[in-house]
């Protein structure tokens, strides 16, 4: 089976529904695996517990970024191939990158607040975490704005490329902007090589949280063209009745 | 070559012309000035401090506003898909338009820079440092904006939406361009590496913008 044979709707609902109960059993194993192993990681001689928040926020912080690699990927197929799912899987996508971007901020904030005394710093990487999630909820209105879904997704997948170059440069100018401005307070957590107590645990998480995306985007690519099937049935009813 | 010419002529007349709301967004940008001293308080060394910041972003905002007219009048009249659907490259004919957008719309707001620095209590080195970030900066400004213009126009919805779409691609013009003018007044980072960066962000866009532009508009107007 080749990508081009999911281009039917269907084929791809019946390979979604045959895959997803093992993807769902699998991340649900890998998951708790690795949340036994965080749970079971020994305490940061100067962190503390609050270390462990480090094994959900780096997975999302990863994920928010793999997620914006995937919809380009997608907007490439809606935009060169016409590929009739990769509107679909760009169009889901997008809420569940923004949520592990969110989840990414709001555990970086919960750890911040014990390790450096601030829910909030304007520190590089935080910024420019906020700036995507800026632009997820963009992508998102802008999805939420056009009723016609193929003509929607033509005009995301432009914005999806143009955020895919724009992101590295918004990254490297917001950390230009803070080394200016305030280089003491730069606090960069990879700055000691983390050991192996940690980096399973980390690893075995990233794994699981990635899964757990898989997961979600399949189940919500089924559901979005269910919806679509759903509507233009309404709308066929609806001019049956007008008629 | 005449055919890029005579858009770029008709497009600055039009603007400058009654209905063409170019000047408004010079007039924006005199409002926003004169707003700040009310919000942050008269005071003439805070006002000094924060001069090019305030400065920038008025005229980033002043710029946004006027974002909207790139395509939309050219669309309701039916000149764009002229404009789609004739021999000139698409590209070549966005770029064209955008560059007349920045004729009429951006470089007033450089022009009235040296004016509102008066208000803000900035000296004659400060004024020319952003008077020069804001003309090699607002291009940028021009060109990325034109992306989420083309969107807009595509998409038939304008104002909030294309502000949310374009702002945040708007962060770099803004952090080299404010970071440049202050590196004049105040030091101590050079003027010349921040200026250098906010000029590569120019050009990418200037390459990147029309490119955006034309392929939302080729996909979008069928």
């Amino acid at each position: 089976m080749t990508l081009i044979d999911l281009a039917n709707p269907s084929r791809f609902l019946s390979l979604a529904g045959r895959i997803l109960p093992w993807l769902v059993a699998v991340t649900v194993l890998v998951l708790a695996i690795g949340l036994y192993q965080s749970a079971t990681a020994p305490d940061d001689y100067q962190q503390g517990a609050t270390v462990k928040i480090m094994f959900i926020h780096v997975p999302n912080a990863w994920l928010s970024m793999f997620v914006w690699s995937v919809m380009s990927v997608a907007a490439l197929g809606t935009l060169v191939w016409r590929h009739p799912l990769a509107d679909v899987a760009a169009k889901t996508a997008a809420p569940i990158g923004a949520a592990f971007t969110f989840l990414a901020l709001l555990t970086g904030s919960l750890w911040g607040r014990p390790m450096w005394g601030t829910y909030w710093e304007w520190d590089a990487r935080l910024t420019s975490v906020l700036i995507l999630f800026l632009m997820y909820l963009g992508l998102m209105a802008l999805w939420r704005a056009v009723e016609d879904p193929s003509r929607a997704a033509r005009a995301a997948a432009v914005l999806t490329l143009v955020g895919a170059i724009n992101i590295p440069i918004i990254k490297f100018s917001v950390d230009w902007w803070n080394t200016l401005h305030q280089p003491a307070s730069v606090i960069r957590m990879g700055g000691t090589t983390l050991d192996r107590a940690f980096l399973i645990p980390l690893l075995v998480m990233a794994v699981g949280f990635t899964l757990l995306f898989l997961t979600l985007h399949i189940a919500a690519m089924r559901n979005e063209i269910l919806r679509r099937r759903v509507r233009t049935l309404q709308m066929l009813q609806a001019s049956k009745s007008a008629a | 070559m005449t055919a890029l010419a005579a858009l770029i002529r008709r497009d600055v007349s039009v603007a400058l012309r009654v209905g063409g709301g170019a000047l408004i967004g010079v007039l924006f940008f005199l409002t926003v000035v004169v707003l700040m001293p009310f919000a942050v308080g008269p005071d003439l060394a805070l006002l000094k401090k924060l001069g090019p910041a305030i400065l920038w972003l008025g005229a980033l905002l002043a710029s946004l506003l006027t974002l909207d007219r790139l395509f939309t009048a050219d669309h309701d009249d039916g000149s764009l898909d002229l404009i789609v659907m004739s021999r000139t490259p698409l590209e070549l004919a966005c770029a064209a338009k955008a560059l007349a957008h920045w004729l009429a719309a951006g470089l007033p707001l450089v022009a009235a820079t040296p004016v509102l620095g008066l208000l803000l209590n900035l000296d004659g080195t400060a004024t020319g440092a952003v008077a020069l970030t804001l003309l090699a900066g607002t291009p940028a400004l021009t060109f990325t904006g034109m992306i989420g213009a083309a969107l807009a126009v595509v998409l038939r919805r304008g104002g909030l939406l294309l502000s949310v779409l374009v702002l945040p691609l708007s962060i770099p013009v803004l952090i080299f361009g404010v970071a440049a003018s202050n590196a004049a007044l105040s030091g101590p980072s050079p003027f010349g590496t921040p200026f250098s960066i906010l000029c590569a962000l120019s050009l990418a866009s200037l390459v990147i913008g029309p490119f955006a532009a034309a392929a939302s508009l080729r996909h979008g107007l069928d």
